[in-house]
């Protein structure tokens, strides 16, 4: 056994930081790490500067134009990445709807889809739960009737992330009424201009607007555009499941939040004195630090299993019931940290819109991060949900 | 022992539990946060003309004679409709402050305009680096010729940017960290050297930074003895505490009963959420904390009331500890059973969410009541 890293490992670790250093843009980080809101501009110019070096997808093979990484370096430079405050790589194209297409989708799909979802050129979102179809998803009625070279799709979809930028919509449609409800769905990939949608915001506790609902009203769509064989639509959408889930712990990310949040203890006052030298507030922080570091070791174990061949299993599932708790815990810790100062809400300052903001950027988004963040727990199938599974999979309940 | 309510109280009870159900719901509350400061004056009107800003006072000047129970039963209500008025500022923390302290002629001034509701007050007293701290004061106020000159900031002053006069915490003499040496004055918000600015909070209330640079108030302002302040703050701060624990009750029982609802309407997997036994529990406990937090509530009023200082302490530190720790769970688990859903604004449990975890950053969080619970807490001696 050997818990290092190799030093090709090693060596691929130091090429990603140097290359960050010298591309990530200050005010991109900046923002990442005050969590500040990102526009889709920085979303998309940050791809775009991944892109330029050929590391845009780091889960695509490089048949497809990825960088062909084994599942440690995919995981190093999720890491990396997070540290140094890159913004997050949004997963509806590139790890979502692109694996679909390149494993069940035609040579025509393959060639007009992947290329723009590499380039940022096409903004793609996730058309799966409706206002009955949730953790059931399976229970999903948006229907899609086949006329001529067409299907007609109506039917509405709920939460859906980023949707109000979005090109493309992948969705789940029912094609069959008459069979189980899992076998009559098909995944339908659809152009949001097509006459007949309409997108309507959803505004989230925290004043952000990043879901929405998108309506389907008659909407024409070439039926060219079905992927793979019609009724087999959940067997995609499972094999996705299964299939893209390294990082779904979140490591990267934790620890960079976990360094914010010392480093934000240590500018907040106690009785005069730096909070992170309060023993009880310091053993809190030392907590989440204990628990991310055996949740990394966890990970490594999935991601070495994976990197010699084995299926990722519902081992998954523990990564990101553990790594979501983390991730709020520490949100949390932040906003208690902050003291009053979580209180006033001046989202405009977070706009980087206003002279007036009353206290520093990470005190006035405490709170705001904490509230979005109880959506780690919610979507992407939701902590209960995941723990059904382990309870099913693992433990043959 | 026994825990019912006088028919006095209960009468309190009524009438604060009806204007909330008739006049406080979420589309009227949406309307209300629109006004200047975030809450209406009309609703604030009615609040008076019904006796409750009179609740704590004696009766003599118009007041209802209550004590810290009134208190409670009126945040309580209040918490079922997230009330947005300066209650808490005006009458809980500052007015009472004023009717134990104050000379006789500060009380005639400002109790009376108060109950009426033609006054505002707000406690100043919490600083940029002074988080929770009672004592912890870097504002100056100097002598000067027959009067004092104030300088100073405070911070995230709840309902600073609608008083009419801020009582304020300053010191007389001594370092920041001493608790000797603090001194509380009124201040007219429009006196000279004076800065609000006033910023809504994630919550739904409005509060204000204050800035006080060498304003010049007479000797009268001063409220109580020179330098021995500490004391009154901290009762203060603890009146505050208790107030916002029994509206986190009063909340925490609504985002309970939304999703106890909610469990049973929403269905998916072909039967209601609340049929799966791990969400059963989950509300279970949720109910837990909100009868514990019910229970220390209840116990932190009747011992506000009770004159000894050290109990006083136990019993709202537990009380706010509970809520924090409480609150939190409920807040946060009101959302998870929700869903999707929860996480929005334009469904209300989200707003409850919302209060009750921010409860946490006011008046001490968990961690400032379990630090003072413990300082003080009973160690048996052994040989
Ligand atoms: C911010 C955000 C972004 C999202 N983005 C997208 C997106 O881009 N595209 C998209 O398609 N969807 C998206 N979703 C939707 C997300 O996937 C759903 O919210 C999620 O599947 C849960 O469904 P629901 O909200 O309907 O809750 P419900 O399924 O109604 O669940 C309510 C509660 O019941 C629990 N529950 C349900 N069934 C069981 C059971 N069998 N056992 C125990 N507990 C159970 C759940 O865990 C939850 O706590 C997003 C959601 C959020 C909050």
């Amino acid at each position: 056994m050997d818990i290092n890293f190799t030093p090709e490992e090693e060596a691929f670790r130091q090429e990603v930081r140097s290359f960050l250093k010298e591309k990530l843009p200050r005010e991109m980080s900046d923002k990442v790490l005050n969590h500040k809101h990102l526009t889709k501009d920085d979303l998309v110019n940050w791809q775009k500067i991944l892109y330029e070096k050929g590391w845009a997808a780091p889960g695509w093979p490089k048949k497809h134009g990825g960088p062909g990484w084994t599942p440690v370096q995919k995981s190093i430079f999720e890491e990396e990445t997070a540290r140094a405050g890159a913004p997050p790589l949004l997963p509806f194209g590139l790890a979502m709807v692109a694996p679909v297409i390149m494993n069940f989708g035609s040579e025509e799909q393959k060639e007009r889809f992947l290329p723009p979802i590499l380039s940022a050129d096409a903004w793609w979102c996730q058309g799966y739960s409706e206002p009955g179809a949730g953790s059931d998803l399976a229970s999903l009625k948006t229907r899609a009737e086949r006329e001529g070279d067409h299907y007609i799709v109506n039917g509405q979809k709920t939460w859906t992330t980023l949707g109000q930028h979005a090109d493309w919509i992948f969705c789940l449609v029912r094609t069959n009424q008459e069979v189980k409800k899992q076998e009559g769905i098909s995944f339908l990939l659809i152009d949001m201009n097509t006459p007949g949608i309409s997108v309507r915001p959803i505004q989230l506790l925290d004043g952000g607007h990043e879901v929405n609902e998108v309506f389907f009203d008659n909407v024409k769509v070439p039926a060219e555009n079905l992927v793979g064989e019609e009724n087999k639509g959940w067997t995609y959408a499972k094999f996705l499941l299964g299939h893209e889930r390294s990082g779904i712990a979140g490591i990267g990310r934790g620890k960079m939040e976990l360094t914010r949040l010392k480093e934000i203890a240590s500018k907040e006052q106690k009785n005069g004195r730096p909070l992170i030298d309060d023993p009880s507030f310091r053993a809190r922080i030392a907590r989440i630090e204990m628990d991310l570091d055996a949740l990394e070791m966890t990970d490594l174990r999935v991601t070495a299993a994976v990197q010699q061949g084995q299926a990722p299993g519902p081992e998954a599932s523990m990564l990101k019931i553990k790594g979501t708790e983390i991730r709020q815990e520490i949100y949390h810790r932040v906003r208690e940290a902050v003291g009053p100062y979580a209180l006033p809400f001046q989202p405009e300052a977070l706009d980087g819109q206003t002279d007036d903001a009353v206290a520093p950027d990470y005190a006035l988004s405490a709170a705001p991060t904490y509230f979005n963040n109880r959506k780690l727990t919610i979507f992407g199938g939701s902590n209960e949900i995941q723990k059904n599974i382990v309870a099913k999979m693992i433990l043959g309940l | 022992m026994d825990f019912s309510l006088t028919d006095e109280q209960r009468m309190l009870q009524d009438t604060v539990e009806r204007l909330v159900q008739d006049q406080y719901g979420f589309e009227q509350r949406r309307g209300y946060m629109q006004e200047k400061g975030g809450f209406s004056r009309d609703m604030w009107n009615q609040i008076a003309e019904l006796g409750l800003l009179g609740v704590p006072f004696p009766e003599e000047i118009g007041g209802f004679g209550g004590g810290a129970i009134e208190t409670m039963l009126v945040m309580e209500a209040f918490g079922k409709g997230l009330v947005l008025e300066p209650y808490v500022a005006s009458v809980v923390t500052s007015g009472q402050l004023i009717a134990d302290a104050g000379s006789d002629a500060q009380k005639e001034a400002i109790l009376e305009p108060l109950v009426g509701g033609e006054l505002v007050l707000a406690f100043a007293h919490g600083e940029p680096d002074s988080r929770y701290s009672n004592t912890q004061v870097a504002t100056r106020a100097e002598r000067s010729g027959a009067g004092y000159t104030i300088t100073g900031h405070k911070a995230v002053v709840l309902h600073g940017d609608s008083a009419d006069k801020f009582v304020i915490s300053a010191r007389t003499s001594g370092d920041t960290m001493d608790a000797d040496g603090l001194s509380l004055f009124l201040v007219d918000a429009d006196a000279k050297g004076v800065s609000i600015q006033g910023y809504p909070t994630i919550d739904g209330l409005h509060a204000a930074e204050v800035k006080l640079n060498g304003v010049q108030v007479s000797e009268d302002a001063l409220i109580g003895q020179e330098g021995k302040a500490a004391d009154l703050i901290e009762l203060t701060q603890d009146r505050g505490a208790m107030a916002v624990c029994a509206e986190a009750v009063g909340a925490m029982g609504v985002a309970c009963d939304l999703t106890l609802d909610y469990l049973k309407q929403r269905k998916q997997f072909g039967m209601p959420i609340g049929a799966f036994q791990s969400v059963q529990h989950r509300m279970v406990e949720m109910r837990m904390e909100l009868e514990q937090a019910r229970s220390a509530t209840l116990k932190a009023a009747a011992k506000l009331d009770s004159g000894d200082p050290v109990e006083r302490r136990r019993a709202v530190s537990i009380a706010k500890h509970q809520v924090g720790i409480g609150g939190r769970f409920v807040s946060e688990q009101s959302i998870q059973l929700h869903g999707g859903i929860g996480m929005t604004e334009e469904y209300y449990l989200a707003h409850f969410a919302k209060r009750i975890a921010m409860i946490d950053n006011q008046f001490g969080d968990a961690d400032a009541h379990l630090d003072r619970f413990s300082a003080q807490m009973d160690v048996p001696k052994t040989a």
